[in-house]
């Protein structure tokens, strides 16, 4: 008991001491101290969660519909592409309903050729021998593509992890601010936003697409047929983004926005606001063809299939620049150049959960937190006080070392203090000064049957520790799990527990075991007052 | 100075002459904690049941009935108007839009305006939630999945330190007091929303703190008093534990009621709960942790033939 090393002492206040210096910054933040504390030292700082700084909180979810069309699209666009190489093979009747992408093979002697080459479009999965796409043929001249499982999974973790960037640009196209983006599971985005008071500007950013495409304006349709929705081959009706109306055009994607190399809010000759787009080096060597084959035709821009304008080609375009106008205002025409030049989204997304807390309610809480905790702490020092003489105030000192080193280890790690979080920092503080109570009240007994002195404290210590022990396994084993299934605001509860259980053991057993060690051996006490 | 002995030296109190009144008594609380629960249902937030939310204070008192007709009167289907933690900050609820998963806050953003026009300068909108279906679903059931895998990882932990009766015992104290805390929710008509799930998995964690303590003096007697019977061996170990028993319970109880009367009131719910749960686990551990052990047939030499355990659970302190 008395053999405590002067290593053991050194490393114990090292540890404390390194508690205290990784706390300070975070306790310090938002105060008037803030300056004063030199660069040199620690200044890792402990995050606020929304419920305390005030933000948004929106969980999107990936549109398993809009998922699946967009990739029966992309891949009707790769076989026509294919296909119209050398040697052409030209189909017809293609279909994407139902899930499947459907095509005939004008000429029959050409089905196997086209088979062969659509596989080879196809690509493995992992080793199963699986591809991505199955090719089959129907009827002898009709192929019929249809998605695998595995090959449906992975494109929606390609999907979701291009969406998750792109996001992130549209969001913070500085990158300077500190919000997070994360994909949680298979098909969902998690964004927090801290100090966004309104989150509607947010989702109007993260609600659009932005697919741009410009394709030829159909001109041979029957203006009924598109009326009635009815298309010839190789060409689809889309409807207009103003004033209604239909217009139908070519299938075939001339150019599309994922050829751009920037796009800004602008303003027209007549001062309305529109968006100017720059195309990159393959996009505008593109642009420059399409409009030199098209002059005098009309070219429709599209965005998320909606015909934003079909103005006439009136010259080639070769500079690699074009302006997209239709009655914008500045804010909606910055809004779209921002996710224009951020790159389309891979698949729609849906808000299903938005959770935002005003700035003020934040504050208010840190508030009644901080008062809550201090005079919570304070009555539970005068307690241990009062029964434990001595022994409390060890206890105590441990309590507010204890303190320190939850604050600093949150700081290390960056962790995220919570509204919740407080809470568990105050059970905390209740249920550490139980390690305490246990050794002193086993001291108490101890001395009650006579043991001496030293005996009865190493005695204490000793026989305490295997409920200390196996309490604190419980306490972790609950906030374990509540890490593992809770979301934000508890899993910052959680964190606070488990960070708890482990500096209240060391504080509350090893730190306080040094403090009855050292002075034991200076003052040769001949009776204990517990 | 006189330190304060708030259990006195040499109590000895026969708890286990009133076991089977206290059993027939908790089994009577807990069967009809949890009939209330089913009966009467609990009062699940947004969390649990999607719908939208808002949350505003007021700088000046207002005329309730007159937010409600003015909210009423937007048309936006049932909606409910609570006063939260204080006279002037209110809860509005609203149902959650219909038609799919999206969780468009278009009803809860009406209100906002509405109330912005209205009492100008005066309302503070504090927070809005707008939660799906679809997410209200999983948050529920990863809920109570979370709760029941806490209870049984805890009850095999304590078998696997202890005996298998002991992790009955703990998994019957923790069903009561989960039973029991659960009750009052049903009966005060509380808001249940995460962070009370959250309440709920301390309370498994920490309400079982006493239980393992008093389990642990009940294993080092067994081994001591090896002839000793059980009942007043089960005594001698509740009234040798007791003294720290009550101060640990009375300084977390101290804690959380600080928090629970003065803290920020969005933690209320999270604070009463685990009150709560700490006041019931307090009586679980001497009246359910303990008897549970009798009925089970636990026997002086049940640690007898685990004797070679003893140097892996001699901890090295």
């Amino acid at each position: 008991m008395l053999e405590f090393p002067k290593w053991k002492v050194w490393l114990i206040g090292l540890v404390i001491a390194a508690g205290v210096l990784f706390s300070i910054p975070s306790l310090i933040a938002g105060t008037t101290l803030k300056g004063s504390w030199p660069s040199w030292l620690p200044q890792y700082k402990i995050n606020l969660g929304l419920d305390l700084a005030g933000g948004s909180h929106l969980l999107l979810e990936a549109d398993a519909n809009d998922a699946q069309k967009q990739r029966l699209q992309s891949m009707e666009d790769t076989v026509a592409t294919e296909l119209r190489r050398d040697p052409r093979i030209d189909i017809g009747d293609i279909s994407t309903s139902g899930g499947r992408l459907s095509f005939l093979v004008r000429n029959p002697t050409q089905v196997d050729a086209a088979v062969d080459r659509l596989r080879n479009l196809t690509k493995p999965q992992g080793l199963t021998g699986q591809r991505d796409w199955d090719v089959q043929v129907v009827d002898s001249t009709r192929i019929v593509m249809v998605p695998t499982p595995s090959g449906t999974a992975t494109a929606l973790k390609d999907a979701m992890s291009v969406a998750r960037d792109v996001v992130r640009r549209r969001i913070d196209p500085g990158g300077t601010k500190e919000i997070t983006v994360i994909t949680e599971g298979a098909n969902r985005i998690l964004v927090q936003v801290p100090g966004v008071e309104d989150p509607e500007a947010l989702k109007k950013l993260i609600g659009q697409t932005a697919r741009l495409e410009f394709k030829l304006v159909d001109t041979a349709a029957n203006p009924q047929d598109v009326a009635q929705g009815r298309a010839p081959p190789g060409s689809q009706v889309l409807p207009m983004a103003e004033g209604g109306g239909f217009i139908a055009v070519k299938r075939r994607v001339m150019v599309s926005g994922d050829q751009l190399a920037d796009a800004k809010q602008s303003f027209d000759q007549d001062g309305r606001p529109d968006i100017d787009i720059t195309f990159n080096a393959a996009g505008a060597r593109r642009f420059g063809r399409v409009t030199q084959e098209n002059v005098n035709k009309p070219f429709a821009i599209i965005l998320d299939d909606k015909v934003l304008s079909a103005p006439n080609i009136n010259e080639p375009i070769l500079g690699g620049r074009a302006q997209i106008t239709g009655g914008y205002t500045v804010q909606s025409a910055h809004d779209l150049a921002v996710s224009l030049s951020s790159g389309k989204l891979p698949v729609k997304l849906n808000v299903i959960e938005e959770r935002t807390v005003g700035p003020d309610l934040g504050k208010d809480s840190i508030h009644k937190g901080v008062i809550a905790s201090v005079i919570g702490t304070m009555l539970v020092i005068l307690f241990m006080l009062v029964t434990y003489g001595r022994f409390g105030v060890y206890a105590t000192i441990a309590l507010i070392v204890n303190a320190f080193l939850i604050l600093g280890i949150m700081a290390i790690f960056n962790a995220t203090l919570t509204l919740p979080g407080i809470a568990g920092f105050i059970l905390t503080i209740g249920a550490a000064v139980d390690a305490n109570v246990l050794i002193n009240e086993r001291i108490r007994e101890e001395i009650r049957r006579g043991r001496r002195l030293i005996d009865a404290v190493e005695t204490g210590y000793h026989e305490a520790f295997r409920a200390i022990f196996d309490a604190n396994v419980t306490h972790v084993i609950s906030a374990g799990i509540m890490a593992y299934f809770g979301s934000g605001p508890v899993r910052g509860f959680a964190v606070v527990l488990m960070i708890g259980v482990v500096t209240s053991v060391f504080t509350a057993v090893y730190f306080t075991r040094m403090l009855v060690a050292l002075w034991i051996r200076r003052a040769r006490p001949r009776a204990l007052h517990i | 100075m006189k330190l304060l002995k708030l259990v006195p030296d040499h109590t000895n109190l026969d708890f286990m002459r009133w076991r089977n009144l206290a059993l027939v008594l908790s089994l009577i609380a807990t069967v009809a904690s949890i009939a209330f629960t089913i009966y009467r249902g609990l009062n699940l937030g947004v969390d649990f049941v999607g719908g939208q939310l808002i949350r505003v204070t007021f700088n000046q008192p207002i005329d309730v009935e007159q937010l409600r007709s003015r909210v009423d009167g937007l048309h936006l289907g049932e909606a409910s108007i609570q006063e939260f933690g204080g006279p002037k900050t209110f809860q509005i609820r609203l149902p959650k839009p219909e038609g799919g998963d999206a969780a468009t806050n278009i009803a809860a953003t009406k209100v906002k305006q509405a109330i912005e026009a209205d009492y100008p300068g005066n309302a503070r909108i504090d927070a809005v939630e707008t939660v799906s279906g679809k997410v209200s679903g999983e948050l529920a059931e990863g809920s109570a999945m979370a709760i029941a895998f806490a209870m049984l990882g805890i009850a095999v932990y304590i078998w696997f330190r202890f005996e298998w009766q002991f992790g009955v015992g703990a998994l019957l104290t923790l069903a009561h007091d989960v039973a029991m805390t659960l009750g009052f929710f049903a009966f005060t008509r509380l808001q249940v929303d995460l962070n009370v799930v959250a309440a709920f998995l301390t309370i498994v964690g920490y309400s079982l703190n006493d239980t393992v303590v008093i389990y642990d003096r009940i294993r080092e007697n067994l081994r001591k008093y090896r002839k000793m019977a059980i009942l007043p061996l089960l005594n001698l170990s509740l009234n040798e534990t007791l003294a720290r028993t009550v101060v640990t319970s009375l300084t977390v109880l101290i804690a959380l009621g600080v928090l629970m009367l003065i803290g920020p009131e969005v933690i209320f719910g999270l604070a009463i709960a685990i009150f709560l749960g700490v006041l019931i686990g307090t009586y679980s551990s001497i009246y359910i942790s303990a008897p549970v052990l009798v009925w089970l047939g636990i026997q002086p030499d049940s640690f007898l033939k685990s004797e070679d355990k003893d140097a892996a659970e001699a901890l090295p302190a």
